[in-house]
């Protein structure tokens, strides 16, 4: 598996239109770095670069926002789950007489009914397969076993207690380790006798066992990346509306990828897709956890088109994290290899994940364990070799994302608890050790030794920007001050490289469809737009910052331009948001579309003006003629006179579509830094301060971005010290609600100093990168390594996160600090 | 089911309705009158999206029964603003952008008028606290605080201009 762009094949059509913030394009130029935000446009047109308050805003505040429960539709029945309370057990029998006598149940879905059209089973994202409902046993604690229809929620409760369901327990298997024995097969559905899923490498084995066999210093650590729960603040729910009389679907849908899940639901229902239209209203929070299809949808839909009645299906919190796709689960056994200089040279990876009873990621389908390959991070060494496991356990399947791109956090993770664990051993300051190893920004664009092209970086300029920001070496030397007093100090650097933006249609692609996305922008006669885009916004502001890329085209002032996603019967056709791709991909679009209107604009123009096309100049919002500027047309007349004043010959109207094929992926990347103390009798950890230096190319608001990276900076902190989904022996999930599965508050969540740096993206229309995501990933090591760093002279040579205090307090004992 | 008649006041307005025992106050509020800006997250008072006002005090509405706020007076997002006119809070939080989904906001808003009514002038760990019982999972909880000063200065200016 590879992903090199091809130098020598035809530029994007990127390369066709004028492209004034992209940095110019050629395999070896160097992109310069700077500070500060390009600004273009007045305030009144809102381009890129200004802190525009966000469009969508009035909605929220008021309570006005227009969620999945707030679909309230004449006749609507309501769907409630009946779950397994064994992790493995047969399934003798389900008796659904008791809740069908109850008046205001109209029906009891099982697996035998749905097996009836072939629809107990449903593909996962990945290509393997899951229940729906089960017909002979289940696989995981919580997981969906009947459904009940009733006139109210309420009564729909009472009947899932009334569904009497005779199990057999079996063996279960929760340790991924133990399930690669194959002495309990978990799907034995499969002609295949074995929990094994798939094997994957990437790099080049020889070469890396080669670069060991000469390294003067190695580090080797198991560590696991625990299962983590996305626990969006909005649980997943359907309205699921068939309309008998039309033969048409409609699905009020919490996803973030509206119409691929139309295609699937099509390809799986055999419903024509143009009788379905999925429609996410506004989404609570998304962060990979509404990506998949799960039973519950399929049922709701189902039990719609059965009924001939409209269905609701809420998930409640505890459902939602003892039964949605988790992520991450990766045991990791890395191997760092540096010479004598302290150079790293070589790394090796041993990897096995825990899918639970599903391989149900939403990778692009050639990368079965998603990017994990960026590992070797933001480091100029010369051979890599990753080797992979996949297991089934009796767990939920998995993995999704957790505001990640496809795996990209267990690899920094990675990377980085090594890279400090080496500067360590070879007593080098981690900043110095990284500066050492750093790729060189005149390297760029670089190609990795797992495959990839980094298209631009500097990351000497990040790490050096939060060093100065943070006051690094006086926190060195209260660091070595508070030792000599025996108090617990540590300061931890996080220097990551993200790939996000997936992908280029060659590689990437789900379930066959390719991962373009799409912008279609209709300017109306009055000098009005809407643009709408095959993703869905779940609090990004694409509302607002795609409203800017058009602004900073086309002059027309982002508050005269509707952005809307999400109904696939107006919609482009788009693969929806995920992986940091909405910026990449639909925003490059946006810019793409916005560049046809232009050109078409200046036909109009000149028209208008009586001149010659080429006599013309863009300023801002008008066609110029060059060298009097006072004879221009603006962009809202142009509109005006493409209804009413057309070249004839020339179509009327002023609109464009793009499909964006990315020509390659977006790398942005950042270097963080966190101060923690830690309490030698407690053993918590306090974040003391935290400073996060981002760089995502070109930056179309800052206020977003600075809300993007604050969020991802908390997501960051939470599996790093809180979160973790905890099964017992028996495959029971013991941290079913948000009482046992603890998401930071705002006073854990310490007050966050950003900074950026701005190195745009060479390939792409607006020179931006996808940022949603950098913080996630690259915050947990700068924490995970800030506390072994103050534990490190005790002998603490690594914790695997989330750092509890109980950890810290083990450590700390085991170390003879506490008794 | 036993059925019974309580009479609340919500926004202001009285409104008397005919409720089962058993019915969540966040039910009633979003289901029977229809105010969807008072959301369900968690379902075990951890989350705080259901948090409204009742008599002047916060509540996680989806804890408490109906029937508990017979004679009660309820105060929901859709009360906060006054006609068209934004409540400082919410201008808070459009302009120092505090809010990403939009899901956490109207309880954060509620907590947020409560902890503003005891104490008009919290320091920032006074806010941080305040808004314990919020969880928000977009914003990273920064700029919800700037949101809070802001409302807090805001108010604070608007008391201290005379009649």
């Amino acid at each position: 598996m590879t992903t090199f762009h091809d130098p020598t094949k035809p530029k994007h059509v990127a390369d066709r239109f004028e492209n004034k913030h992209a940095a110019p394009v050629g395999s070896s130029a160097v992109v310069a770095t700077t500070e500060e935000v390009r600004v273009t446009t007045p305030p009144e047109i809102c381009g890129m670069g200004h802190r525009m308050k966000r469009k969508e805003d009035p909605r929220f505040i008021q309570g006005k926002g227009r969620y999945i429960d707030d679909i309230k539709l004449p006749g609507m029945l309501y769907m409630d789950i009946v779950r397994s309370p064994y992790a493995h057990a047969k399934i003798l029998n389900i008796d659904t007489s008791a809740a069908l006598a109850m008046p205001g149940v109209l029906a009891v879905i099982t697996g035998k009914d749905l097996a009836a059209h072939g629809l107990h089973w449903m593909p996962t994202l990945m290509s393997d397969t899951q229940m729906v409902l089960p017909t002979e046993k289940v696989v995981y604690y919580a997981q969906e076993v009947a459904c009940v229809i009733a006139t109210s929620r309420y009564i729909a409760a009472d009947a899932v207690e009334q569904v009497v369901v005779d199990y057999e327990p079996l063996d279960v298997v929760v340790d991924p380790y133990k399930a690669l024995d194959d002495e309990v097969i978990i799907r034995d559905d499969k002609e295949l006798k074995t929990n094994r899923i798939w094997h994957w490498e990437v790099g080049d084995q020889a070469a890396t066992d080669a670069v060991f066999a000469n390294a003067a210093h190695v580090v080797k650590q198991y560590m696991h990346i625990p299962r983590i729960h996305v626990a969006s603040i909005e649980t997943c729910g359907m309205v699921a509306n068939y309309n008998p009389a039309t033969g048409k679907m409609q699905l009020y849908m919490t996803t973030q990828a509206p119409h691929a899940i139309r295609t699937v639901f099509a390809l799986v229902s055999g419903l024509p897709e143009h009788k379905i239209q999925v429609i996410s209203p506004d989404i609570g929070g998304g962060f990979g956890g509404k990506v998949p299809v799960y039973p519950g949808y399929v049922v709701c839909a189902v039990a719609s088109l059965l009924i001939g009645k409209p269905v609701k299906w809420i998930e409640d919190r505890s459902e939602n994290l003892q039964a949605d796709s988790f992520a991450r689960d990766y045991h990791l056994e890395a191997e760092l290899a540096a010479d004598a200089d302290g150079k790293i040279v070589g790394l090796r990876v041993n990897g096995l994940a825990d899918h639970g009873c599903a391989d149900a990621a939403a990778n692009p389908s050639k990368f079965p364990a998603g990017l994990f390959s960026i590992c070797t991070g933001s480091y100029d060494l010369q051979a890599a070799h990753v080797n992979f496991d996949a297991v089934y356990t009796n767990k939920p399947p998995g993995g999704v994302a957790y505001r990640c791109s496809f795996r990209v956090t267990e690899a920094v993770q990675m990377i980085e608890r090594m890279a400090d664990m080496m500067a360590h051993d070879l007593n080098i300051d981690p900043a110095e050790f990284r500066m050492k190893n750093f790729i060189k920004q005149d390297a760029f664009p670089y190609k990795s030794p797992t495959g990839w092209e980094y298209d631009s970086g500097n990351y000497h300029a990040a790490l050096r920007k939060a060093m100065d920001m943070i006051g690094y070496e006086d926190l060195r030397r209260e660091q070595a001050e508070k030792r000599a007093r025996g108090e617990l100090m540590g300061i931890g650097i996080s220097s990551f490289t993200e790939v996000v933006g997936a992908g280029p249609s060659r590689d990437y692609d789900i379930l066959g469809i390719k991962m373009f996305d799409s912008a279609e922008i209709r300017i109306h006669p009055t000098g009005k737009a809407i643009a709408r885009f095959g993703t869905k916004s779940q609090g990004q502001g694409h509302e607002t910052t795609y409203a800017q890329i058009i602004a900073e085209e086309l002059g027309l002032p982002a508050n005269d331009i509707e952005v809307e996603e999400g109904d696939t019967d107006t919609a482009p056709y788009g693969l929806g948001t995920y992986a940091s791709r909405s910026t990449p991909t639909a925003g490059a679009a946006a810019a793409m579309a916005a560049r046809k209107i232009k050109a078409k604009a200046k036909k109009i123009a000149a028209h208008l003006l009586e001149v010659n096309e080429d006599d013309l100049e863009w300023d801002v919002n008008k066609w110029q003629v060059k060298g009097s500027p006072e004879q221009a047309k603006t962009i809202q007349e142009i509109a005006f006179a493409a209804y009413t004043n057309h070249p004839q010959g020339m179509e009327a109207g002023l609109e464009a579509t793009d499909y964006y094929d990315p020509p390659n992926l977006t790398f942005p990347f950042g270097s963080y830094i966190c101060v923690v103390d830690v309490d030698s009798g407690t053993g918590e950890v306090k974040v003391r301060r935290f400073v996060a230096v981002d760089d995502c190319g070109n930056i179309i608001n800052p206020l977003v971005v600075e809300g993007q990276i604050h969020g991802g900076l908390t997501m960051g902190l939470a599996p790093a010290l809180f979160e973790e989904i905890v099964y017992d022996e028996n495959g029971q999930c013991l941290t079913g609600t948000l009482a046992d599965y603890l998401l930071p508050t705002a006073v854990e969540s310490p007050k966050w100093e950003t900074g950026h740096t701005i190195t745009p993206s060479p390939h792409h229309p607006i020179g931006a990168k996808g940022v949603g995501e950098s913080p996630t990933v690259g915050a947990p090591p700068a924490i995970a390594n800030a506390v072994v760093d103050a534990l490190w002279h005790l002998g603490v040579r690594h914790i695997d996160i989330p750092i509890t205090p109980e950890k810290v307090w083990q450590a700390l004992r085991d170390a003879g600090v506490t008794e | 089911m036993s059925k019974h008649t309580i009479t609340l006041t919500v926004n202001g307005t009285e409104v008397t309705k005919e409720v089962e025992a058993r019915t969540l106050l966040v039910h009633f509020i979003r289901d029977d009158l229809e105010l969807t800006g008072t959301h369900i997250g968690c379902d075990t008072t951890s989350c705080g999206a259901c948090t409204v006002m009742l008599n002047g005090r916060t509540v996680k509405s989806c804890t408490v029964f109906a029937v508990q706020a017979n004679g009660a007076a309820i105060e929901t997002i859709e009360g906060v603003a006054n006609g068209a006119t934004l409540h400082p809070l919410q201008e808070g939080f459009w302009e120092k952008h505090g809010l990403q989904c939009g899901y956490c906001t109207p309880g954060m808003i509620m907590s947020a008028k409560h902890l503003l009514a005891k104490n008009p002038n919290p320091t920032e760990e006074e806010i941080r606290w305040g808004i314990s019982g919020n969880l928000c999972r977009c914003t990273g909880y920064n700029k919800i605080v700037e949101a809070i000063q802001y409302a807090a200065a805001k108010m604070q200016a608007a008391e201290e201009v005379p009649a």
